[in-house]
């Protein structure tokens, strides 16, 4: 297929991303629910990449949540952003990468309106100042953490002791890519790729070895939706949104997902547990679902790392039909083990939902 | 004189982004997901606020309907003309917060489950999150996996490289004191601590006129009812 045309407008939607000297900010979400990635992405910064990376024990969350639940006011939101700026600005950095998309959508959003209405900005700088006593300078870049990953994909590439192939049969692996929708459908020229053809997992999975399914629900929401999945009445919008993007990869039979947003992979994940109990129905293969991952899991997976320390056990769906495909090796032993490494209690295993021990 | 309820919106900054030159054209019902799963319809909300009827205004304001959105904005990137009814709708949650009109509709009332809770581990821990504790009983598709690690939180954490309640960086520190109260200083300065009291003030309001129990504990009979009640789900004994 001839996609000159493709790759003329993929590069009219490349993106500037600082090359080192990085302010990091975390993710409420991946905190609680996939601590290994957030461990995973530093050790890979550093370790592999060799990147200087500060974060200040001061800095919170950006209210991301509470501002898109609408409890909290946009002018608070923006004053505690501002706080995240000044602590970038106080430590002697330049370049924040926050590594939630929702962080990433708001922070680009509040710089955009700022842009637009200077007043605004003003008025947060006073309220800062009063509040808090501190000054700050916007960001000279701002990137999303998986934007790193993407900058970098080659030389984590040319690390990995695996490729996204599948060992017996030798052809690459069918990977769905799961965008956080705050990554770049608000502001398409924010993220590699924009809106229409984002690029950010895409590089990564390509350039692992991988090959990306294209399936008609491939830009529609997980379903996370804030008040719709946080409270219980309204839960069937979350549960639904998820299922119908289930539904819509099914037939191309997807090996994996890889995600770049901190909700997505637990909901892909918990979804499917429930679908599995509520109706039957499972969309792996053999009766397990689809092994749902962050890009920091695939790329620790690849470079050698032991899956249990980069949390693979946490996810309710089994990731070990996928390591098995690689050819990646496990120790089933201590799949559970907590902070002694001895054997651990497992859980329960669901009724319906395939799990391994 | 009273400002009335248009000028209000009209303030939001996310009004003026967010509706310019709608031609009414649709797509963003087309793409909208919470269109796909509600009775609700992004092009007719703009086609409401767009016709500037204060009466209707107010109505939609009191409503469920305003409630609907999962603020993806997935219609922002396909409006042809670069609106966000996404934006609206936040403007327009946010007048219906600072009238005290959100407690006039069933899914409006769950704003005070998320106030207690979201906005209780912002002020308290630092986090929008802080799940120690928070099990399959009130999230059962979490999970036996959770259920798990809900037994072993300390244990997996430490596994993780996690810095559980820790001093210094790291996964789920502790945040320290000086800078929590820096967070509940900007709510005092920026209106979000205004924000909370009237969420609570209506909120009590309404549960005394619904003569159900509200409480300053965490959950109570009316917290548990805005939780779970949900007007439109087919009841077992209907099937």
């Amino acid at each position: 297929m001839n996609d000159n045309g493709k790759k003329l407008i993929w590069e009219n939607y490349q993106k500037e991303i600082a090359e080192d000297n990085y302010f990091y900010v975390r993710s409420c979400v991946r905190q609680n629910f996939l601590p290994g990635s957030e461990t995973a992405f530093l050790r890979i910064l550093k370790e592999e990449l060799g990147k200087n990376v500060y974060e200040n024990p001061a800095h919170t969350t950006c209210t991301g949540i509470g501002y898109h639940g609408d409890v909290v006011p946009l002018e608070t939101t923006m004053t505690v952003v501002a706080r995240q700026f000044a602590l970038m600005t106080e430590a002697g950095y330049e370049n924040i990468i926050p590594s939630c998309i929702t962080s990433f959508g708001l922070y680009t959003e509040i710089l955009d309106t700022w842009h637009h209405f200077p007043e605004i900005e003003e008025r947060v700088r006073k309220n800062l100042k009063l509040a808090t006593g501190r000054e700050f300078n916007k960001p000279k870049n701002l990137a999303h953490a998986s934007d790193i990953f993407y900058k970098f994909r080659k030389e984590i590439g040319a690390k990995a002791k695996y490729r996204l192939v599948n060992k017996q049969t030798g052809e690459p692996l069918r990977v769905v890519e799961h965008v956080g929708c705050h990554y770049s459908k608000m502001f398409p020229e924010k993220g590699i790729g924009g809106a229409e053809y984002p690029y950010v997992l895409v590089g990564m999975v390509e350039d692992w070895g991988g090959k990306v399914i294209d399936y008609p629900e491939r830009r529609h929401c997980c379903g996370f939706g804030f008040r719709q999945y946080l409270v219980k009445a309204n839960r069937g919008f979350s549960i639904s949104c998820s299922h119908k993007k289930f539904e819509s990869m099914e037939p191309y039979k997807p090996d994996m997902i890889i995600t770049n947003c901190p909700g997505c992979p637990m909901f892909l994940d918990k979804w499917q547990y429930a679908i599995a109990e509520l109706s039957g129905k499972t969309y792996g293969e053999n009766g397990f679902g689809i092994p749902v991952f962050t890009y920091e899991e695939v790329a620790g997976m690849l470079l050698g790392y032991d899956p249990w320390d980069l949390g693979l056990q946490v996810h309710q769906v089994s990731a070990e039909p996928l390591l098995d495909k690689i050819g990646i090796p496990y120790d089933p032993k201590y799949k559970y083990s907590l902070e002694d490494k001895t054997p651990g209690q497992k859980p329960e295993y669901p009724e319906i939902l395939k799990c391994m021990a | 004189m009273d400002v009335s309820l248009f000028e209000e919106l009209k303030k939001d900054v996310r009004y003026i982004e967010g509706l310019t030159s709608c031609i009414n054209c649709g797509t963003c019902s087309a793409i909208c997901p919470a269109a796909e799963f509600y009775d609700y319809d992004p092009r007719e909300l703009m086609n409401q606020v767009q016709a500037s009827n204060e009466q209707e205004l107010e109505t939609l304001l009191k409503s469920d309907y305003i409630w609907y959105c999962g603020e993806c904005m997935s219609c922002k990137t396909r409006c042809p003309r670069s609106n966000t009814p996404g934006l609206v709708v936040m403007a327009m949650r946010n007048l219906a917060m600072n009238k005290g009109f959100f407690v006039e509709s069933e899914k409006g009332r769950q704003q005070l489950f998320l106030k207690r809770v979201v906005v209780g581990w912002i002020l308290n821990h630092g986090y929008c999150l802080y799940l120690e504790g928070i099990g399959t009983d009130l999230y059962p598709e979490q999970g036996p996996v959770w259920d798990w690690r809900q037994k072993n939180w300390d244990g997996v954490m430490k596994r993780l490289g996690a810095n559980y309640k820790g001093d210094g960086s790291g996964i789920l520190r502790k945040i320290p004191d000086e800078a929590l109260a820096e967070i509940k200083s900007i709510f005092d300065v920026t209106g979000g601590t205004e924000r909370l009291e009237n969420i609570e003030k209506f909120s009590k309001a309404k549960a005394k006129e619904m003569n159900i129990e509200l409480t300053d504990e965490l959950m109570n009979d009316y917290i548990k009812h805005i939780y779970t009640y949900n007007s439109k789900q087919e009841q077992p004994n209907e099937r």
